[in-house]
């Protein structure tokens, strides 16, 4: 059985890469001694995928596993154990078992949350003013900007692939497209608004959290951890 | 939490962040302020490097295990690091704590190879410790290396503090003690350096006084302070007993590095006395590690890392006493759980054939070799005690087993080696390849079968019988390499035939550094301060800027190594007593003359002089 696993990436852990977030889950469920089903073949290898993977830099505090079980104990002694041989950046947090047929966590993905805090020394002088002009600038009706591919490049309009945009105190909460089939980096935003003003971004401006990921069904976001039940 | 030694700035803006962060799985994460000896553990080159190594590993361990000390890692910044420390004035610092080197008790650097010099001294300099030990003050760690280049220590002799010649398991808990006591009676840094002089195995270089001849060999070595011995003895472990500290919980690096699995040393030392390799001198006498240790350690490692791979480690595994009890008790554990064997160092033979159909069951690549030279006559010299009929053999069942794939390692230039020795290299490889095609049916056949030879140059080490010999210039060993390539293509079977070789310029620096004396020293700093780091990686190595400086400061490759050395001559790591005589190298060279070989110690004792430490082999031999 599939069971869907949402841990966090935390603190000096935001500079390790997808791949390496992928070996090291491999061998924390070996030490944790979990029944995974491993691929037939040459070279087997544990049947799981990860989530949409997180930029270098940025922390997450809703990250998604999914991974398969040929036998399993319950969701919270699943998850004692996991925790058990981990370490607290990458901490386990919850863990759902998917129905049957279910699809992966990676390709249901359509949006997610992130929360941008100015990072110190970086904060604008008046910073009401600074949503002012954001805000100005993301409520025109379109936002067209050339995407550089490989190949050619491609206009996209940033404005459809945005869900909601809001000032938390200081910080800056989005709720935007992520995924395969449409996805919007926080810092492309940014810098296409810098870009309106003839400046340039500096990602460096904000510590970015990913704070949740979403499926779609029947017309709304739902919580990856919400396609799953409890065991 | 931790503050962290680098912005975030910082850590985005250079390749593998990874490397700096520590806070791996099983890295101890000791508080500084809680322990009264601090220790920072450096590899003098880039974190992926560094991580693999075992012995450091081992050391970590016996430094974290103890109430009273911490023990660190540190690693040589990368080039893009280490120009943003400089131009920033950040300090280097240790992976667990994040705090600056300079505030540790010790810094121990652990000397692998010689071509980390430099590297040695980026960690002081960007630890902003002063590069000459004479310099420092009661502000700056004492600084200790260790590892097999101590056994030469001269060329680096004047940044050190103190080396130890000898394995950490036996002093450095003595040390740690000795320390304390230095701390509490509140002693200046001479009179530790001196308390440390007192310990068995640690060598204090600045109590020593060195003297020349005209002819740049060395006149003498005096120890100029009371508490300095005359003579450093090697310290090593009697027996190989399951008490010794060893790295059951081995860190576990986010990244793959160089070495994504965990190893076990099940023996140290050698029986074989190769006469080319320090390792089989300097590490005698070979002791086994308990077969039910073994297979209890690799378990547990396995377990507390999560690891999909387990390598048997040591100089010569097939001569490992238990070596089938603890296969045969492994490979059923590894196959249930999809777990790796890697078993390096195998000597070709029926039992190692058959252990390795039954580890790489289907995926069989390829089978290693290492008959270091072409010929007989030059295997006797060398004293590889590995026939010709041996290899054709071995490489016979290797084919009728479903392998087709042979790899050959080796060594050109080794002492009284002739054209023939030369292109009995290639002569060999074919002759494994004709074994192929009379052995397999053609209908058999997958393809062609793959010899690969490869060869390095061969480099003289301290404290081996060919520590006398003269080494070949950079033209004779292309001369050679260039002999075995066109040899090569006259062979018969040359299309299933290929052939590598090495550069043959890290050669002739690795020669001057493996012999040399403490005039090396000013030349390896004017190199660094000239820009010369990283030296190792074949790429990144300036052998223009060496060249010069060695021009400037009259250092000659005809005086480190191309000479024959008269063995009258007293030599630079003459103080240092490995428990191998010299009487018995100076035997040895004179037997590699003669083309005699020696038995093994398990055939029979030759007398080297390790019995002093009265364990191991040694021991067995006499029941």
């Amino acid at each position: 059985m599939k069971i869907r696993i949402k841990f966090q990436k935390q603190g000096a852990l935001k500079f390790i890469g997808h791949l390496d977030v992928m070996r090291y889950f491999q061998k924390m469920n070996r030490r944790a001694k979990l029944d995974v089903r491993y691929t037939e073949g040459f070279s087997p290898h544990q049947e799981m995928s990860l989530a949409n993977p997180l930029s270098l830099g940025m922390t997450s505090s809703s990250e998604y596993a999914d991974i398969e079980f040929l036998s399993w104990p319950s969701r919270q002694e699943l998850i004692d154990r996991l925790n058990a041989v981990n370490v607290p950046e990458l901490w386990v947090l919850d863990a759902r078992m998917l129905p049957e047929k279910a699809k992966n966590a990676m390709s249901i993905t359509v949006a997610a949350d992130y929360t941008l805090k100015f990072r110190e020394g970086y904060k604008p002088e008046d910073i009401d003013a600074w949503y002012e002009k954001f805000f100005e600038y993301t409520a025109q009706p379109e936002i067209i900007v050339t995407k550089q591919t490989k190949t050619n490049s491609v206009e996209v309009d940033l404005k459809a692939q945005i869900h909601e945009l809001e000032r938390r105190g200081n910080d800056l909460f989005m709720k935007i497209d992520t995924g395969s089939h449409s996805n919007l980096k926080p810092e492309l935003l940014l810098s296409s608004f810098y870009a309106s003003m003839g400046q340039e971004f500096n990602e460096l401006m904000f510590e970015m959290n990913r704070d949740e990921l979403y499926g779609e069904e029947d017309g709304k976001l739902k919580a990856l951890l919400d396609y799953g039940y409890d065991f | 939490m931790r503050k962290p030694a680098l912005s975030d700035e910082i850590l985005l803006s250079v390749e593998k962040p990874a490397r700096y962060i520590g806070g791996e799985y099983n890295s101890y994460n000791k508080n500084p302020d809680d322990y009264p000896v601090k220790v920072a553990f450096c590899f003098p080159d880039v974190y992926e490097i560094g991580t693999a190594n075992l012995g450091m590993q081992i050391i970590y361990e016996q430094f974290n295990r103890r109430d009273d000390a911490m023990c660190d890692r540190v690693y040589s910044p990368w080039f893009d690091l280490d120009k943003i420390m400089r131009e920033k004035d950040i300090p280097l610092f240790a992976v667990e704590s994040q705090r600056p080197v300079k505030d540790f008790d010790f810094l121990l650097i652990t000397l692998s190879y010689e071509m980390c010099y430099t590297n040695v001294l980026q960690v002081l300099d960007l630890s902003k410790i002063p590069l000459h030990a004479v310099d420092r003050t009661e502000e700056h760690p004492i600084v200790i290396g260790g590892g097999a280049c101590a056994y030469n220590p001269e060329p680096i002799a004047d940044f050190f503090d103190v080396f130890y010649m000898g394995e950490s398991e036996t002093q450095y808990d003595h040390m740690v003690e000795v320390y304390k006591d230095c701390l509490e009676k509140k002693l200046s840094r001479k009179e530790i350096l001196e308390q440390l002089a007192e310990i068995p195995g640690l060598y204090v270089p600045q109590f020593y006084e060195v003297t020349y001849h005209e002819d740049g060999t060395l006149k003498s070595f005096e120890p100029v302070n009371p508490h300095a011995k005359a003579r450093i003895r090697k310290e090593a472990c009697r027996e190989m007993t399951p008490d010794l500290p060893y790295s059951i919980h081995p860190i576990v690096p986010y990244d793959r590095g160089m070495m994504d699995r965990v190893t076990m040393e099940a023996m140290r030392g050698c029986i074989r006395g190769c006469r080319f390799c320090q390792a089989g001198m300097i590490y005698r006498p070979t002791r086994n590690r308990d077969c039910e240790y073994v297979k209890k350690s690799i378990i547990e490692m396995l377990e507390s890392t999560g690891y999909d791979e387990v390598s048997i480690s040591s100089l010569s595994t097939s001569d490992y006493t238990d070596f089938k009890e603890v296969m045969d008790f492994l490979i059923p554990y590894c196959s249930e759980r999809k777990i790796n064997i890697g078993v390096p160092s195998l000597r070709i033979d029926a039992f190692s054939l058959e252990l390795m159909g039954k580890i790489q069951e289907v995926n069989k690549s390829s089978l290693t070799f290492a008959p270091e030279a072409g010929s007989q006559r030059l295997r006797n010299i060398i004293n590889k005690g590995l026939t010709e009929e041996e290899i054709l053999n071995g490489a016979k069942q290797a084919f009728e087993g479903g392998w087709n794939k042979v790899k050959l390692y080796f060594m050109l230039g080794q002492p009284f080696e002739t054209e023939d020795d030369v292109k009995a290299i290639p002569i060999l490889a074919d002759k494994i390849a004709r074994v192929y095609y009379e052995t397999v049916p053609k209908e058999q056949r997958h393809g062609k079968c793959q010899i690969q030879s490869s060869t390095s140059f061969f480099v003289p080490k301290p404290f081996t019988p060919f520590q006398w010999a003269p080494m070949c210039d950079a033209e004779t060993f292309s001369r050679k390499a260039y002999l075995v390539k066109d040899t090569m293509r006259e062979q018969l079977n040359r299309k299933s035939l290929s052939y590598h070789y090495h550069e043959e310029k890290q050669t002739e620096l690795e020669g001057v550094f493996a012999r040399g004396d403490r005039k090396l020293c000013a030349a390896i700093e004017e190199a660094y301060k000239r820009g010369c780091i990283y030296d190792a990686w074949g790429e990144y190595m300036k052998f223009d800027i060496w060249m010069q400086v060695f021009e400037e400061m009259g250092i000659t490759l005809e005086f480190y190594n191309y000479r024959e050395r008269s063995v009258d001559e007293l030599l630079p790591w003459d103080f240092i007593d490995i428990g191998v005589t010299k009487n018995y190298l100076k035997r040895e060279w004179e037997r590699a003359r003669q083309g005699i070989v020696t038995p093994n110690c398990r055939e029979k004792c030759s007398g080297c002089g390790a019995a002093v430490f009265g364990g191991g082999i040694c021991r067995e031999n006499k029941n």
